[in-house]
């Protein structure tokens, strides 16, 4: 056991380690530590309030879904409302649109009827004259009479 | 076991406990110890430094791991016993735990590899194990020391450290007998931890000697001590260490 000078030696290695380790090695081993550290937790947290959100979510989209059927039975329900409106005004408005054909046919056969009536009315006063003719040959000038057989078309 | 020399027992192993030296009196350097401490530290605390300067904080490389598993445990360490303030006990600790742990571990290398193929090379003697010189281990337990008094007088002011030397444990009226007991405290301290890690190694290392000395029985042997030795090892860096934090604290501690 001979004390000498490696023992100074050895403390010089000594503090270069120490100082090398004070500098380069535990600061930034720390602050990767400290960091991963803050990860982890921040990740947790992140993780907790995710599955709290997602329970929140569940809910509303129950909700939404409730109102959603809620509001398309009433729009279901409005829509036939509204159909059976629409068929009864159809319904409506056809007739009347029949009635108004009706009436304008029949208001047609009317005048279709007097026109008939009115040629009707001509021949027979042609026919009556041409038999007329017929028996008074002679003396009956048909020039002479035409007024007279105007009067008699009036007439009929 | 060097070429050339008588092989008796006594020869093979004051051949292993000697130093390779240089220069003379005081002035003597072990070159084995010093290259074999230096380049085991400048291996570790530079790659541990490099592997830190890249170091990120997402998920860690297997190296990564692992340093950050050692420089934890010890973190963990200096917080559970040290609550001072000091930036320089946290890595003080890493670096004592670190390089005594790397050093004592070249116990675990045959005893006779290193020497013979230093001998190959025209170096006649070589001890491995740098923590069996008390050089090395007085020069570290004298540095923690050093560190430990200026801790004290930086905390407590001259006057508190001064105060606290004269007046702990018996009060101010025995002020000599306090002077005494804190002498005798103070100077047990850096012994007490160098002695204690130099003889561990010292004795496990010539338990390996003398292993080597039985011809084919050290087979069986050797293997055993050297999983009993990677107990020794590792707990010596711990008590190394654990003891460099509790004076730490004690230092930066008042006593009342």
């Amino acid at each position: 056991m001979n004390i000498n000078a490696t023992l100074i030696g050895e403390a010089i290695w000594f503090g270069v380690f120490i100082w090398i380790t004070m500098k380069y090695v535990w600061p930034p081993l720390q602050k990767a530590m400290a960091d991963r550290q803050k990860l982890i937790a921040d990740g947790l947290a992140a993780g907790e309030r995710g599955k709290h959100e997602l329970e929140l979510a569940g809910k509303r989209s129950a909700d939404a879904l409730r109102d959603a059927k809620a509001k398309a039975a009433e729009i279901v329900a409005a829509s036939e409302k509204r159909a059976a409106q629409m068929i009864e005004e159809a319904k409506l408005a056809a007739k009347i649109e029949a009635d108004k054909v009706v009436l304008s046919a029949k208001a047609e056969i009317a005048q279709q009827v007097e026109q008939a009536r009115a040629e009707l009315r001509g021949r027979v006063a042609d026919l009556a004259v041409a038999g007329a003719e017929r028996i008074l040959r002679r003396e009956v000038d048909a020039r002479v009479h035409a007024d007279m057989l105007v009067a008699l078309k009036q007439e009929l | 076991m060097a070429s050339g020399e008588a092989l008796t027992t006594s020869g093979y192993i004051v051949h292993h406990l000697t130093n390779l030296t240089a220069g003379h009196g005081f002035w003597t350097v072990h070159l084995d110890t010093l290259l074999v401490s230096g380049l085991l530290g400048l291996f570790c605390f530079v790659g541990m430094a490099k592997l830190a300067g890249r170091a990120t904080s997402g998920v860690p490389g297997k190296m990564q791991a692992l340093v950050e598993m050692v420089v934890s445990f010890v973190d963990q360490q200096v917080k559970d016993t040290y609550h001072g303030k000091s930036a320089l006990v946290t890595p003080l600790a890493i670096t004592i735990f670190v390089w005594v742990f790397v050093m004592n571990a070249m116990d675990l290398i045959p005893v006779d590899f290193l020497p013979v193929v230093a001998g190959g090379l025209g170096i006649h003697y070589l001890k491995v194990v740098p923590t069996t010189d008390p050089n090395l281990t007085f020069g570290m337990s004298l540095t923690v020391f050093v560190i430990m008094m200026v801790m004290g007088v930086k905390v407590k002011g001259v006057g508190g450290f001064m105060h606290e030397v004269f007046t702990v444990p018996f009060g101010a009226k025995l002020a000599p007998l306090n002077l005494l007991f804190r002498i005798i405290e103070d100077i047990a301290k850096p012994i007490s931890l160098s002695l204690r890690l130099f003889g561990n190694m010292y004795a496990g290392e010539m338990v390996f000697i003398l292993i080597a000395l039985m011809g084919l029985w050290q087979l069986p042997l050797a293997l055993p001590w050297a999983l009993f030795h990677i107990l020794i090892i590792t707990l010596q860096a711990f008590v190394f260490m654990m003891l460099t934090i509790v004076y730490l604290s004690m230092a930066s501690e008042s006593h009342g």
